[in-house]
């Protein structure tokens, strides 16, 4: 008797979810996909093929900025891997000691700057790094390295380093959280199983609570190339949609904003910026794949 | 306990990297909160005193107040957020309840459907968003954000509640349907008060990138009377780059209401991303 009725409320129930999503999220995504393919001749939408991805990849003046943002977004996921993620861990070990005290106020305050938003973050820091206002001139002054200052943001070589540590800054919380409680989880009877075999402090985090937190530090890694291949805000709230000084701080998310919507002369083109959007759904797509078949599948979990 | 385990040389040590980090994560905050209440002559002469009745000053904030609408931005991040969370809220869990409760053809598939939202950034299908916005003529309106971030919060949420909902017992929902109860009945009246610790973990996690996303409210929503805080902040820094009062008080005062949130939602925040919801 159930069965043979149509069970309505289960459509209604999925409908809205289904529906916003559709709409919205996934019908847009493949219709972005689908406008790359297309061109804009005499006012017209012509169906051009993969000639926008051509343009993107061959074509001397789209591929050098293409290229250029692509390497630059490489170096802001690397800066991020190899010290938000490390201090995050480590972060998140010490707090992670039992009867720390003070535990719960360190971990709310730190954590402070990733409820902020990349415009008070871009400023803060533009403000700070100021060589007009001079706070940190004068704070380097103090600790006797004054000829270390350079005005990083204004400098090609350094610009793209320092927002990756900016965003580096505001986003430490995150992997320290996740791991903080990746790390609870592991049961008191292991780490005392260690101990009676000798192995304590840092040998003990590094032969023990590492290996069980691998997993974790997979997911946070693949937030952190999501993350990162999709960033725009704190680059455009720093430097502007033109990625200064001279394009240094150019990602793929600043790149598409300013060939969609066009920048000082040159007009905005919706169908290179969805071959831009293309590049990017193919890296993180890539990227994701990678995670999901190549390292989380291998990655040896243990029961606990 | 273990001697090596509780060492106080260790233990200042951790105290000493944990006190290190925490000047570090708060420093750049305090510096901004403290010259914006200062003239601009104590702002580059003493950039780091706090201010005093010499160097005391509101002409930041009144600057702010008279050339930027903080008010009507403030308000219509409010909306946004407020809005969004409830649709994402009600939405995704009217559909975790289905997947998590009913046996039906393609329950596997659906969930997976609505997942694939969870890694793929919705930004990447912006071009396409803005095309249909602009024919359905939301551009300009605060519905055009509402709905691009329920759509963005509605992966998560479905994954995270039908975990919730798996674990709300049979024989509570049984005993109700005993009674006469509808299935709309059984989801409101007994499902939802069960999960609402749920609820407000993933309230947390959507309030934050809602609130300070600066990519939609520029692309759909630049104009003036539907600004964000976030947008609305960005251009009025953009205007006033050299009048530093202004700067430090507009910054502070986008801070501020986050701050206040944050101390107010800390706890659940903290529970809710260390509870091991995403897994």
């Amino acid at each position: 008797m159930q069965r043979a009725r149509i069970r309505w409320h289960i459509a209604v129930f999925l409908a809205p979810a289904v529906l916003v999503y559709t709409t919205v999220m996934i019908f847009p995504l493949f219709n972005t996909l689908r406008l790359a393919l297309y061109s804009k001749v005499d006012q017209e939408r012509v169906y051009v093929g993969l000639e926008n991805f051509r343009t993107l990849f061959f074509d001397p003046i789209w591929s050098e900025q293409f290229w250029n943002a692509l390497g630059n977004n490489f170096w802001f996921f690397v800066v991020h891997m190899l010290v938000q993620n490390p201090i995050g861990v480590a972060l998140a070990a010490i707090l992670s000691h039992p009867r720390l005290r003070f535990a719960a106020l360190y971990r709310s305050a730190i954590f402070i700057p990733t409820i902020l938003s990349f415009v008070i973050v871009g400023f803060a820091w533009k403000l700070i790094l100021s060589p007009i206002w001079g706070i940190a001139p004068s704070m380097l002054d103090f600790v006797g390295l004054k000829s270390l200052f350079a005005p990083w943001l204004g400098k090609e070589e350094y610009a793209l380093t320092t927002l990756a540590l900016i965003s580096v800054w505001q986003f430490v919380g995150i992997p320290m959280m996740l791991i903080y409680a990746a790390l609870l989880t592991i049961p008191e009877e292991i780490l005392e199983a260690g101990e009676v075999d000798g192995i304590t402090g840092f040998s003990a985090f590094w032969k023990i609570k590492l290996p069980l937190i691998l997993p974790s530090i997979g997911i946070i890694s693949i937030l952190t190339f999501v993350g990162n291949f999709n960033a725009f805000d704190l680059i455009y709230a720093a430097q502007g949609a033109l990625a200064g000084p001279d394009y240094s701080t150019d990602i793929l998310g600043t790149f598409m904003y300013r060939t969609f919507f066009g920048f000082q002369l040159q007009l905005g083109d919706p169908h290179m910026g969805s071959a831009i959007a293309g590049g990017m759904f193919a890296i993180i797509l890539i990227g994701v794949c990678i995670y999901l078949f190549g390292i989380q599948t291998r990655m040896r979990r243990y029961q606990m | 306990m273990n001697k090596a385990r509780t060492n106080p040389f260790n233990n200042i040590a951790m105290h000493g990297a944990l006190i290190l980090y925490t000047l570090i994560a708060l420093f750049p905050v305090f510096v901004i909160l403290i010259n914006s209440f200062k003239t601009r002559k104590a702002i580059f002469r003493e950039p780091l005193a706090l201010p005093d009745a010499d160097s005391f000053s509101l002409i930041g904030y009144q600057t702010v107040l008279k050339q930027g609408d903080f008010f009507l931005y403030f308000q219509n991040s409010l909306i946004v957020t407020v809005a969004s969370l409830f649709f994402v809220l009600l939405f995704g869990a009217m559909a975790a309840f289905a997947l998590a409760e009913y046996r039906f053809k393609g329950n596997t598939l659906m969930g997976l459907y609505l997942a694939l939202g969870i890694m793929i950034p919705i930004r990447i299908g912006t071009v396409a968003i803005l095309e249909m916005m602009v024919a359905t003529g939301l551009v300009n309106t605060l519905w055009a954000l509402i709905l691009v971030y329920t759509a963005q919060g509605l992966p998560l949420a479905v994954f995270i509640l039908s975990e919730f909902m798996r674990q709300v017992s049979d024989d509570l929902k049984n005993a109700a349907r005993v009674d006469g109860l509808s299935e709309y009945a059984i989801f409101f009246r007994l499902v939802l008060p069960l999960v609402r610790p749920a609820m407000a973990t993933v309230a947390v996690f959507n309030m934050i990138p809602i609130w300070n996303d600066l990519w939609f409210p520029l692309i759909l929503a630049p104009a003036e009377e539907t600004k964000t805080l976030t947008l609305g902040s960005q251009v009025f820094i953009g205007q006033f780059v050299t009048d530093w009062n202004a700067v430090l008080s507009a910054l502070s005062m986008a801070i501020l209401p986050v701050l206040v949130l944050y101390v107010i939602f800390s706890r659940q925040l903290i529970r809710g991303l260390t509870s091991g919801a995403v897994k």
